[in-house]
C-alpha cells in the first residue's frame, strides 16, 4: 500500500510522513499528479492557510484531480477545511465538495485564538474514535451536514467530517499520539 | 473543552540536555533522543528542544537532532534556538518540527515575527520571552542563554507582549527569569498581570519544583499550559504522575 501526501507547500510534511512511517506504511511526498494517481489513497495536509494552499493546488492542476477522485482522501487541518465550499481565511473560495463555510473563532467566546491543544473529540460513528487530540487552528467549520465528529471550544464545532471517499479531521492526529495513531491506522484500514 | 498542557523543555547544550540556575552554571542532565522518547511515552503534551547556545553563538540549533526526534514521538513538537529568518525556520519545519519559537532574533527584528506567520501561519509561530523584575517593573531580556552575552533591553514586558501579538505570534512562553530553576513554584502574579493583556496562548515557565507548582499555576492564571526542564530530567516528578495528580485536583488535563 502506498499513501500520497499531496504537497500544497506546507512546511513539515515530514511530520505525517514519520507518523506513517512509524506505522510501517510507505507514504511519498508528491504535487504531480502522475505520481499521486498511482497510490492507493492520499492525505491532504494542508499547514499553512486556506488561499495559499488553495493557490498551490491550483497552480499544480491538481483541484479536479481531488474533486473527481475515487480514491481515500484524508484532509487534516486546513486540509479538511478546503473541503467546504468557502474559508473566511484570506476570503478563499474552496474545493466545494462539502457544504459549508469555515469561519475564525471570536477572541470574545474562547480563552484563546488559535484554539492550541489537546480537546476532546465525540465521534458518532465510531466511538473507538472518541479521544482526546491534538488541534492548532484559527478557524473552523461549525456543523455541516457530513459531520461525523465533534469537539467544544467556546462552542461546540466539527472535528471530523466524512463523505464518501473524504475524511477530513481539524486535528492533527499525526501529532495526537496513541488516539492520533488509532485515527490513521482506521484510515489505513478503509483503503 | 480544551486541556492544559504539560510540557517538558530540553535545554539543550553542545549536543546535552543540561540544567542551569537562574540561566547560568549550566551542568549536563541527560540525553536527548533518551528523554524526548522518555517524555512522549510518559504523556507529555508537548515537547519544547530548545538550543540555549544556539543565539549566544551566533549559530542555529541542529537539524540532524530536529530530525532525529520528529521521527521518534508523536506529540507536538517546538524547536527554539538561533533561527533568524525564513529559511532557517523552514529547514527546521522541513526537518519535523510543528512549531519554531523565536526569542533574542525577534528582539533583534521584530518584523521576522509577521514574516514567519504570514508564510508558515500563526500556529506555527512562538515567541518566547525572558522576563525580570527590576524595580517593580517587568523587562525583557535577551541572549540569556549565557551569562556573559545576557541583555537588557529596556523594553517592557507589557509592550512587548502587546507587539509580538500584533505582529502574528501563535503563541507566547514567558520564562518567569527570577523564577528559573530555583524550583519556588511560578510566578503567579507576574503571569496574571500579563495574561490580561494576552488574547494568544500562554504557556507559564520557570519555577516548577513540586507537583502543587503546577496545581497552583493552571488553577490561579488561565495560562494554556506549563513548562518544565530539570525537575522532569531529575525524575523529581514524573510526568505520568503529574496528570493523575492533577486530574484528581479537577484541572483539566489529558489522559
Amino acid at each position: 500500500m502506498k499513501i500520497g501526501i499531496i504537497d500544497c507547500g506546507g512546511a513539515n510534511l515530514n511530520s505525517i510522513y514519520y507518523s506513517f512511517k512509524r506505522l510501517n506504511i510507505d507514504s511519498f511526498i508528491s504535487n504531480s499528479i502522475d505520481e499521486l494517481i498511482q497510490m492507493d489513497a492520499l492525505v491532504l495536509p494542508g499547514v499553512g492557510s486556506a488561499g495559499k494552499v488553495m493557490e498551490t493546488l491550483s497552480k499544480k492542476n491538481l483541484i479536479s484531480f481531488i474533486k473527481e477522485t475515487n480514491k481515500p482522501v484524508l484532509g487534516i487541518c486546513v486540509g479538511m477545511q478546503i473541503l467546504f465550499d468557502y474559508s473566511e481565511e484570506d476570503n478563499t473560495e474552496c474545493l466545494g465538495l462539502i457544504k459549508g463555510n469555515v469561519t475564525k473563532f471570536d477572541k470574545n467566546d474562547v480563552i484563546a485564538v488559535p484554539q492550541m491543544g489537546w480537546n476532546k473529540v465525540e465521534c458518532k460513528l465510531d466511538d473507538t474514535l472518541d479521544g482526546y487530540y491534538y488541534f492548532a487552528n484559527s478557524y473552523f467549520n461549525k456543523d455541516s451536514d457530513y459531520t461525523v465528529g465533534f469537539t467544544s471550544y467556546g462552542n461546540q464545532f466539527s472535528s471530523i467530517i466524512k463523505k464518501d471517499n473524504f475524511l477530513g479531521c481539524q486535528f492533527h492526529p499525526e501529532k495526537s499520539s496513541k488516539a492520533g495513531e488509532v485515527f490513521l491506522k482506521n484510515f489505513i484500514n478503509s483503503i | 473543552m480544551l486541556t492544559k498542557r504539560i510540557i517538558p523543555c530540553l535545554d539543550v547544550k553542545n549536543g546535552y540536555v543540561v540544567k542551569g540556575i537562574k540561566f547560568k552554571n549550566h551542568e549536563i542532565v541527560g540525553s536527548i533522543l533518551d528523554l524526548a522518547s522518555k517524555y512522549n511515552e510518559d504523556g507529555a503534551d508537548e515537547l519544547v528542544f530548545y538550543d540555549i547556545g544556539a543565539s549566544t553563538y551566533d549559530g542555529i540549533v541542529s537539524k540532524e537532532w530536529v530530525k532525529q526526534i520528529a521521527e521518534l514521538i508523536n506529540i507536538p513538537f517546538c524547536v527554539a534556538g538561533g533561527i533568524k529568518n525564513l529559511k532557517d525556520a523552514k529547514d527546521i519545519l522541513n526537518n519535523g518540527a510543528d512549531k519554531i519559537s523565536i526569542n533574542s532574533p525577534a528582539l533583534a527584528n521584530p518584523n521576522l515575527i509577521q514574516e514567519l506567520a504570514n508564510e508558515f501561519g500563526s500556529q506555527c509561530v512562538v515567541v518566547g520571552i525572558d522576563s525580570r523584575c527590576i524595580d517593580n517593573k517587568y523587562i525583557v531580556y535577551s541572549n540569556t542563554g549565557d551569562e556573559k552575552t545576557i541583555k537588557n533591553t529596556q523594553i517592557e514586558t507589557k509592550a512587548w507582549i502587546d507587539q509580538v501579538q500584533n505582529l502574528g505570534a501563535g503563541e507566547i512562553v514567558l520564562n518567569c527569569m527570577n523564577k528559573d530553576g530555583v524550583r519556588d513554584g511560578y510566578d503567579i502574579n507576574q503571569l496574571n498581570i500579563m495574561l490580561k493583556n494576552c488574547d494568544v496562548p500562554l504557556i507559564a515557565s520557570g519555577g516548577a519544583g513540586i507537583e502543587d507548582h503546577f496545581k497552583e499555576v493552571l488553577s490561579k492564571t488561565e495560562s494554556s499550559g506549563a513548562l518544565a526542564a530539570s525537575v522532569f530530567h531529575k525524575d523529581l516528578i514524573k510526568i505520568s504522575e503529574l496528570k493523575d495528580f492533577l486530574r484528581k485536583q479537577s484541572i483539566n488535563i489529558r489522559y
